[in-house]
């Protein structure tokens, strides 16, 4: 690019998406004037209004509590189960079960990731009830998705000496994997489970909207009747547990970071 | 073989794995409880009586053309939900990543009037940024149905606002990122703030905004699909009411949908995006 000259690509880009964006607002055909509007405005601060104060008595503080502590259970236990499901499916994935079942593996990993967490959280509902049962299951479906495809990379990309030299000196193929690559790949494993983990309390946080336990449900109930001082707690509740979960992981990475540099 | 090779655990590391996974168990056990963790509620005669009959709909997918033509126009009012958000966003965003910034601060390059009024001021806006992503879009989205009532405008004011709050950060970043030579000689020259962006910094950061808000309306169109779940349009909502109608057909076909709808924005996205750079 010479100095001087005039990058129109960019412009167009936001030029089409600028038209784009007309024609949507003229298709939703919603009143979008009144909706951005000084009346909504204002019956908008007053329903923000609302939330305020928090609801602090401690019989509640102690539930929402509980909720967050359902929410973190319904994570690691969802992450968990994900991530035993996808160590299994990641072998025939990964070509070690056969060239044949390679293919209807990797297909059913990428059904699994790409149906979204919500939508496996109402067919869970359906199929466990309501509760954080559900949401755990939803979790772990999704979930085992991703993970099963990431292992199955991992699994792929492994040096195959130290498994071979096993089966080389007469061990089974079972005990070969167990001893000649899983502590190869473990490492790989663990890192992306707890990568994944943390993503998951967010979610966990949010799959209750459908009936999935934990907080999210307690805010969709407490919003549904009303009762928005509740809401507020539990919202600053969720941010109060990302927050965390969000420091906690920086600060755990730099933690291993330099210990393993 | 020797005798004493025969005899040797056939596991070393035996008692050191039961250990872990001992330890692991205990610790998982009131995460077992707390969420109320039982195969044994997929089993019963009621629930598998009703999973039966919704996964015995599945096949075939509904293809009425009445049910196509409500099925293309919740596709397009999600398109349309993410566009407009989007568009919101933007405009959102642009103006608080600009008035946080210290690159183009005129109290940074010396003395200005009430310099240290700007900087105070600065510090809310940067808590606003954070607030506005830190609360995930579902849950704006379910904040501004009960706000603005059923229907794709929440899911366009949640949009708008998660998204501004994340677009605000980066903006900041690429601003800061960026040579913030020129936008400084026109400051130091007597420029005002809007001359510094527009000549100094605009067409610098241009290219690298642009990408990144194209990657931002492919993400939006997946989120705008999943806030229809809490009532916020689109096919979301759609997908939800279907669901609890058991109609398995129709899912499917929703389903198929969404995920061409998934692989369209992506393809677009990866477009914009090799075009700009």
């Amino acid at each position: 690019m010479t100095v001087g000259a005039f990058v129109w690509r960019p412009w167009a880009v936001l030029g089409g998406f600028a038209l784009a964006a007309g024609a949507s607002f003229a298709y939703l055909a919603a009143d979008f004037g009144t909706l951005l509007g000084l009346e909504s405005a204002r019956q908008m601060a007053q329903f923000a209004l609302g939330f305020v104060p928090p609801d602090t008595s401690p019989e509640f503080l102690g539930r929402a509590l509980t909720g967050a502590a359902e929410t973190l259970a319904i994570s690691a236990l969802g992450t968990l189960l994900a991530a035993l499901a996808g160590a299994f499916l990641a072998l025939p994935a990964s070509g070690r079960w056969g060239r044949w079942l390679r293919a209807p593996a990797r297909l059913v990993l990428n059904v699994l990731r790409s149906i979204p967490e919500l939508v496996w959280a109402v067919f869970m509902v359906l199929a466990a009830g309501l509760g954080p049962f559900a949401g755990c299951l939803a979790l772990a479906v999704h979930t085992a998705g991703v993970l099963g495809r990431l292992f199955a990379e991992t699994l792929e990309n492994t040096p195959p000496e130290p498994a071979a030299a096993l089966r080389d000196a007469g061990s089974g193929a079972t005990l070969a994997f167990f001893y000649g690559t899983l502590p190869v790949v473990m490492p790989q494993f663990t890192s992306y489970a707890l990568y994944r983990w943390e993503y998951n309390i967010r979610m966990a946080a949010v799959l209750g909207f459908v009936g999935a336990g934990g907080l999210g449900q307690m805010l969709y109930v407490s919003l549904s009747v009303f009762k928005t001082h509740e809401a507020a707690t539990l919202l600053i509740a969720m941010i109060a547990m990302v927050s965390v979960v969000d420091l906690l992981s920086a600060w755990l990475r730099r933690f291993l970071g330099r210990s393993g540099a | 073989m020797q005798v004493g090779v025969a005899a040797a655990p056939r596991d070393p590391a035996l008692p050191a794995r039961v250990a872990l996974v001992a330890v692991g168990l205990l610790l998982l056990w009131p995460a077992l409880e707390l969420t109320e963790f039982d195969p044994r509620k997929l089993f019963e005669p009621s629930s598998l009586q009703v999973m039966g009959r919704f996964l015995g709909t599945f096949f075939p997918p509904a293809l009425g053309q009445e049910f196509l033509g409500l099925v293309l126009r919740s596709a397009l009012e999600t398109l349309a939900l993410a566009t407009a958000g989007m568009a919101l966003a933007v405009g959102l965003a642009l103006p608080l990543a600009l008035a946080v910034s210290d690159s183009l601060s005129i109290s940074r390059i010396g003395p200005a009037p009430h310099a240290w009024l700007r900087r105070v001021l600065r510090a809310p806006l940067r808590f606003l940024l954070i607030v506005m992503r830190s609360i995930p879009e579902i849950v704006w989205a379910l904040l501004f149905v009960r706000a603005v009532g059923l229907g794709p405008a929440a899911g366009v004011l949640a949009i708008a606002i998660n998204y501004a709050g994340m677009l605000g950060k980066v903006y900041f970043e690429i601003f800061e990122a960026g040579d913030t030579r020129p936008a400084r000689a026109i400051l130091e020259t007597g420029g005002g703030r809007l001359h510094a962006f527009f000549y100094g910094v605009l067409p610098v950061a241009l290219p690298e905004l642009v990408s990144y808000s194209v990657y931002r309306w492919e993400c939006a169109i997946r989120a705008s699909v999943v806030m229809g779940f809490v009532g916020a349009g689109g096919l979301g909502q759609q997908m939800e009411l279907s669901m609890r109608m058991l109609e398995g057909g129709e899912v499917v076909t929703m389903l198929i949908v969404f995920f061409a709808l998934v692989l369209l924005a992506d393809a677009i996205s990866a477009l914009l995006r090799k075009v700009l750079t």
